[in-house]
Formats: C-alpha cells, sequence, structure tokens
C-alpha cells in the first residue's frame, strides 16, 4: 500500500533534511500511529504520501504507484484513494453538514443519485444521522471531526490520513473519534494517524511510527507512545 | 451537477468582487470598443482612398463628350474646348509618358472601368446615383518612380490637346489620411493601455478570489477535483466580466454606426461624398471583439492562477 525507500527530503533554505533515509512499508489494512515531536518530519511524511511535496531522494510508493513518475495531471486521480482529516477540521463554514460531506463528491463529478444515497448514508456511520442540516458552527469539536471524517470517507478511499485529529479535542471526545477511526479501519480501510496523543496511542495498541529529527527511529508492532522508562 | 455547481460558483465569485468586477468590465468595454473603432477606422479610411489610391501617382484625365458639349466650362477651363480626346491623341499620351524616365507603370481607365470603380467607391452615396457612364472620363493612371516629381507630368501632359486635367490625387486628402491614421494610433495606444490595466485588474481578481476561496480549493484539492475543475469557476470568472465587458463594446460601435453616421449626428447625410460604412462592416467586427473579450480575460486568469493557485 506505502513504501518509503531511502526516502530523503530536503526543503530549500534549510540545513538540515526533514526527512532522512526512511523505508519502510504499510500493508493493506494496517493501523499506524506516527510519533515524534513538532519538527521530527510527521508533516513531511504526509505531504509525501499526499504528493504535496515529491522526495528529494528515495523513492514513495502508495497504491502501488511511484509518485516521483506520476504525472502531475494524474495526482488528483490518486488523491481520490486518500482521505484525508486534519486537526483544525478545515470545513466549508457556510454549508450545511450534508453539504460539506456532499462537496468531496460533487468536486469529482459523482452523479447527484449517487451522492444523495452516500451522504446519509456516512453520516449514519459517523453518528451524525439527523444533524445532515446544521451548520458547522452549531457543532461541537467533536461532532465538526466527525463530519471531516465522514467527508474525507466518503469516496471510500483505500487510505485514511489523520494528522492529529484529536489534537483540538478534550479526551473523552477523543476517544470517541477513536472509535470511529477503528470502525473505518475494520471495513479494511488503512489508516494513518500522526499525534501526540500519548493516552490514545498507549490504549490504541497499535503499530507505531517514531520519527525523530527526521530519522525513523522506532517501528513497532502493537507499540506505546514513548519507551517505557 | 456539474454545470450547476459551476454556474453558482461563478455568481458567488462575481459578486463577492462586485467592484473589482465592475472595473474589469468597464475597461474591458472601453478598450474593445477603441479595438473596434480602429478596425472601423481603417476599413473606412480603404473605402475612401478607392481603386486606384495606392496603385498611381497622378491621374490624366481625358476630355469626354460631355466635357466637349460644355465648352469646356467645366472645373476644366476651357480645357476641352476642342472637343473630346481622339484615338491619336490617347496614342501619343501613352507613347509620350512611356518615353518618360520618371515614368513607373502606366495603367489605362476606359470609362466603363472608371465608372465600375466609381460605383464601388460611391455606391451607396446620393451623389452615383445621378452618375451615367458616358460621363466618366477616360484616363491614364500613373505610377511614378519618385512620387515628388509629379510636377514633371503636370507641365508636360496639362493642357495638351484631348486631356482635361492632370490631377495629384494624393496631395488632397493624403493630409486628411495622415490625420486619421494618427487618430488610429492614437486610439490602439489607449486601447493598449486600456487593455493592460483590464488585464492587470482581472490577475489582482483572481488573486484576490484565489485567496478568499483558499478553504475550498484547498479542500478540493485534497478530495481530488482535476486542476481544470478547481480553475475553471476562476477562469469563468474573467470570461464572465470579459463577455459583459464586450458586450458593452458592441453597443458602443453600434451605437457609433447609429447615432453617429446613420442617424443623430448623421454624417452619412451631411458629407454625402464620402461613402461611410454601413451596418455589415460593423456587425462584421463584432464577434472579434465578442471573442477577444472572451479569450484575453480568459487567458489572463488562466495565467494569474498558475501563480496564485496551487492545484
Amino acid at each position: 500500500m506505502i513504501r518509503f525507500d531511502n526516502v530523503s527530503k530536503s526543503y530549500p533554505k534549510q540545513n538540515r533534511p526533514a526527512l532522512r533515509d526512511v523505508s519502510l512499508e504499510i500493508t493493506k489494512g494496517e493501523f499506524v500511529f506516527l510519533v515524534g515531536s513538532s519538527g521530527s518530519g510527521k508533516s513531511t511524511f504526509l505531504r509525501l504520501i499526499l504528493r504535496e511535496e515529491r522526495a528529494s531522494h528515495g523513492q514513495v510508493h502508495v497504491l502501488g504507484k511511484d509518485l516521483a513518475r506520476l504525472s502531475n495531471w494524474k495526482v488528483p486521480h490518486m488523491r481520490r484513494q486518500l482521505g484525508t482529516v486534519f486537526q483544525d477540521f478545515r470545513l466549508l463554514p457556510n454549508k450545511t453538514v450534508a453539504e460539506n460531506v456532499a462537496f468531496a463528491q460533487e468536486v469529482i463529478g459523482k452523479p447527484r443519485g449517487e451522492i444523495r444515497k452516500a451522504v446519509p448514508q456516512v453520516l449514519e456511520l459517523v453518528g451524525l444521522g439527523g444533524k445532515e442540516d446544521r451548520m458547522p458552527g452549531e457543532l461541537s469539536g467533536g461532532e465538526q471531526q466527525r463530519v471531516a471524517i465522514a467527508r474525507a470517507f466518503v469516496n471510500r478511499p483505500a487510505l485514511l490520513i489523520a494528522d492529529e485529529p484529536t489534537g483540538n479535542l478534550d479526551p473523552q471526545t477523543s476517544v470517541g473519534i477513536m472509535k470511529l477511526l477503528d470502525r473505518i479501519n475494520r471495513t479494511g480501510t488503512t489508516v494513518i494517524m500522526a499525534t501526540h496523543d500519548q493516552q490514545i496511542v498507549d490504549q490504541m495498541r497499535k503499530r507505531v511510527i517514531e520519527l525523530e529529527q527526521g530519522r525513523l527511529v522506532r517501528d513497532q508492532s502493537r507499540g506505546v507512545y514513548g519507551y517505557q522508562h | 451537477m456539474r454545470a450547476q455547481f459551476v454556474m453558482s460558483e461563478i455568481g458567488v465569485g462575481l459578486r463577492r468582487n462586485l467592484t473589482m468586477t465592475f472595473a474589469v468590465v468597464i475597461s474591458v468595454a472601453l478598450s474593445l470598443a477603441l479595438f473596434g473603432g480602429s478596425l472601423l477606422m481603417r476599413e473606412q479610411v480603404t473605402r475612401m482612398k478607392g481603386y486606384w489610391y495606392d496603385k498611381v501617382n497622378i491621374s490624366i484625365y481625358l476630355c469626354n463628350k460631355n466635357d466637349a458639349q460644355e465648352g469646356g466650362a467645366g472645373l476644366g477651363g476651357t480645357a476641352c474646348a476642342k472637343g473630346a480626346v481622339t484615338a491619336e491623341q490617347k496614342q501619343q499620351i501613352e507613347t509620350d509618358l512611356k518615353k518618360m524616365d520618371l515614368v513607373k507603370t502606366v495603367y489605362y481607365e476606359s470609362a466603363d472601368e472608371a465608372y465600375k470603380h466609381y460605383k464601388e467607391q460611391y455606391g451607396h452615396t446620393a451623389l452615383a446615383s445621378t452618375i451615367t457612364p458616358d460621363q466618366m472620363q477616360e484616363s491614364f493612371r500613373v505610377k511614378l518612380k519618385d512620387p515628388e516629381k509629379y510636377k514633371v507630368i503636370t507641365t508636360a501632359f496639362a493642357g495638351r490637346d484631348g486631356v482635361y486635367t492632370v490631377d495629384d490625387q494624393r496631395k488632397e486628402i493624403d493630409d486628411l489620411f495622415r490625420i486619421l491614421r494618427y487618430l488610429n494610433f492614437a486610439a490602439l495606444g489607449i486601447m493598449l493601455i486600456m487593455l493592460i490595466v483590464a488585464l492587470l485588474l482581472i490577475v489582482n481578481t483572481v488573486r484576490v478570489s484565489a485567496f478568499s476561496r483558499r478553504r475550498e480549493t484547498g479542500i478540493m484539492r485534497l478530495v481530488g477535483a482535476s486542476s481544470f475543475y478547481i480553475q475553471v469557476p476562476f477562469i469563468m470568472e474573467a470570461a464572465v466580466a470579459g463577455l459583459i465587458g464586450a458586450g458593452f463594446a458592441c453597443v458602443m460601435l453600434a451605437s457609433g454606426q447609429y447615432f453617429v453616421i446613420d442617424h443623430g449626428v448623421a454624417l452619412r447625410d451631411k458629407i454625402q461624398l464620402i461613402n461611410f460604412m454601413g451596418w455589415g462592416s460593423v456587425l462584421t467586427k463584432l464577434p472579434l471583439v465578442l471573442a477577444i473579450g472572451v479569450l484575453m480575460p480568459s487567458m489572463a486568469a488562466f495565467l494569474a492562477l498558475r501563480k496564485y493557485l496551487k492545484v
């Protein structure tokens, strides 16, 4: 599903590369935590998968495709198989919950009938049944994040990328979100989640990838947030 | 779904930048009106030049029967008192012309040809309808190697038997054409400036609307909308504004024709010597004006997007 071969990434005007010689593989259906302090390269790692950036060295394969060889106009099609969730939700404030989710389908040209069927279904799945016509501003943070997850998942992506999805939420709400992500993972969707939330990582006992100053320092199945001291 | 979605996005975009849209519409309208006006002016000048203007320097008009009957009381004075030009006189003039070093080419225009060319130039004017073929004069049309030396020809042939008048036609209307040419340059210059203003305004509009919609476009990008799909609303915004501007330009051109030439100022009635262009000339320019009005802003928006919108 995802393979990094000796991937390095440096940004112009920065001495230290953001990623150094990272090699790893993530297979279909896995749930992976990506941990590390700020500036450790987590975001760069995710941006490389989304092909917002290109690797400086090495190869990144996503869904069987070498991203370095993927021409620009094919990138949108690749991204349709990825779902993304962010810490700041990134909802459109002037659209209702249902419209926000439908937006992800409209802009890739899904037929109207399909959208009408899929949106209530996915809202039901994330636990927002009955809140279709609410505006994002009227919802709690946890609910907003559920809308964002619904939007990321409505096109049934093979891979869900979550960049600190619980970063703005209280612990109790976070647990709900994690349960939802776990449920999505059980449908066969690969989930990669960057997080700082120690409790969550320790509880879930999933594979943990730790980056430190751009290097891969730990890749542990059924891992915890940090080394036990 | 797609079309409706795109249309509503365009509407929202245009309304959000209403002042900017307004500025784009006005500058596009003005620049295209000037562009169309300059095209039309050029066509009018070509029309006024007639058949011979660009081909020869001097015309030697020969006496016809009419001139002889009037006893030469017309414009040529008594030049034609001795009767219409004879075949020998014509022959003589032509050989003399061809002998001169100064002369490059000599065309002979028969009365019938003259009538034909006259009809082409003045076909629709009131004056033309009173002219008959036998009123036209035969002429020699002379192209000189050095147009400044037209006086040599004048002295050599004016006053000869059978010659009505030697006419250096260009000198008389050259001034008018020169003025028109300068006007045309001025119009094109202003058009160019207005066009640049319009394009800069469009670039700025795109930048503003790309910024105010960065949330939408960011999400579109993430869920895998094609770059074309993301860019279309911006480009269409510019195209619609450009089209409205071009529409205004067309209205201005048409009202120019209507109020200045046909009615209102009514130049066509006041200056009958000039064969003014008709609606056909104006109407054929409008599609070009509209096409440019849509394409230029679209191109500007597209180029601006490459800079201001990451896709």
